[in-house]
């Protein structure tokens, strides 16, 4: 497999830094899921974030550090002596894993609904800053014409899509603002199913129709 | 400890950086307090100024730097001296606990990439990862002020690249390049032979 459309400095950055919606967190983890080279460029972000703590220093409480080693006492007992169990290797149809932790399974655990022209989405529960939701695109069948309000990015988990811009498989990133007006179109040979995180602003603001918001989602 | 002399060539950065990544060493393997009573002396003002740089309370990010210095220690045994340097490790800790400070939520994290130990890791790959490290603070400390500052406000909170030109007052375009001015000076510094 060969990812071709990566994410932006700006994106791997702030996914380092923890600047990021959890939405866009979730395409970033996903992402670099499947791309040793993003992987590597956010190492290397979080190393700078290393650096720059050298430039922040604040002294600590006269007992902060008799503090501390007392609750070293009441920790010890909860000292975790054994890593994590590794979460099962990338497999080509499968869900990255921090997104099975957000879906609770893999593809067959996803709850579709339809959202017309045998389009069917998942909103997965993030915090309210941006929204990410999971998108199903009938083999050959197009995405209605639509702009976007603010930032959003289309990741690729099966098959593939194309666009005016171009054509994207399985890894690969689509980046879009609110210049780009694109009619996404599925490849014939399978069903496209794809991670969209947006942080446009929800729709809803008056009192009423938030109320209702958990039931219609977005 | 006995005593030793130091070499000439090593600044005093260096050596403080060599004794953090033989302390949490310590920590790992012996659970020794007194190496944690040194990370902390190193790490606990810098987590707490992260902190209070990023928004928080001092009084709460008193005992926020408290807490991560203690999943370091209940951690150790996760810390990989050969894909990081110790700093880059805590920094993730710190990064994390702010994340839950601020907005009560989880990070994703990507597949594979939890800091088990590697059992076939090298002497060598720990002493690149150590130098490189050292290397990226030297060449953070030699931007220029303005590149300097920007990057770290990336850091800080919950700025993003609009809310800094809000902040500064500078266009975006200006933000963006000086950014990636300084992004591309850490790149040629980590790439060029120390």
């Amino acid at each position: 497999m060969t990812i071709k459309h990566h994410l932006t400095e700006s994106l791997l950055m702030g996914y380092a830094a923890g600047s990021l919606p959890e939405a866009f967190n979730l395409v970033v983890a996903s992402h670099v899921s499947l791309c040793d080279d993003c992987r590597a460029a956010v190492e290397s972000y979080e190393a700078l974030g290393g650096a720059v703590l050298d430039d922040a220093q604040v002294a600590m409480a006269e007992d902060g550090l008799a503090d501390c080693l007392a609750r070293l006492e009441t920790a010890a007992a909860e000292v975790e002596t054994a890593p994590p169990a590794p979460r099962s290797a990338n497999q080509a149809h499968s869900l990255p894993a921090p997104l099975r932790d957000y879906v609770g399974g893999d593809m067959d655990a996803i709850r579709w609904r339809p959202v017309g022209g045998g389009v069917k989405q998942a909103i997965l529960r993030t915090s309210e800053s941006a929204s990410a939701r999971l998108l199903f695109i009938p083999a050959g069948s197009a995405v209605p014409d639509h702009g976007h309000r603010g930032v959003e990015l289309t990741m690729v988990l099966q098959g593939a899509f194309a666009d005016a811009t171009d054509r994207f498989a399985r890894g690969d990133v689509e980046i879009a603002d609110e210049d780009l007006e694109h009619t996404p179109i599925a490849d014939i040979g399978a069903d496209c199913i794809c991670l969209a995180a947006t942080d446009a602003p929800l729709r809803f603001r008056s009192l009423i129709p938030r109320l209702l918001q958990p039931f219609l989602k977005i | 400890m006995g005593s030793w002399r130091l070499n000439d060539k090593k600044s005093a950065i260096e050596v403080e950086k060599a004794g953090l990544s033989r302390d949490m060493a310590l920590i790992r393997e012996a659970r020794d307090r007194a190496a944690f009573a040194r990370l902390f002396g190193h790490f606990a003002p810098r987590i707490k100024g992260f902190l209070i740089k990023s928004g928080t309370e001092p009084s709460v990010a008193e005992d926020c730097a408290q807490d991560v210095m203690v999943t370091v220690w209940k951690k150790a045994h996760l810390f990989d001296p050969a894909r990081a340097s110790v700093a880059t490790w805590v920094f993730t800790i710190a990064r994390n606990r702010r994340i839950d400070l601020a907005r009560r939520e989880k990070r994703p994290e990507p597949e594979d990439l939890g800091w088990g130990p590697e059992p076939d890791q090298t002497q060598d790959e720990t002493l690149v990862m150590q130098q490189d490290s050292e290397r990226l603070g030297t060449a953070l400390a030699a931007l220029p002020d303005a590149q300097r500052l920007l990057i770290e406000q990336c850091y800080f909170g919950e700025l993003s690249h609009r809310d800094i030109a809000d902040v500064t007052g500078l266009p975006l375009g200006t933000i963006k390049s000086r950014i990636r001015l300084a992004l591309d000076k850490l790149r040629h510094a980590m790439g060029s032979t120390p």
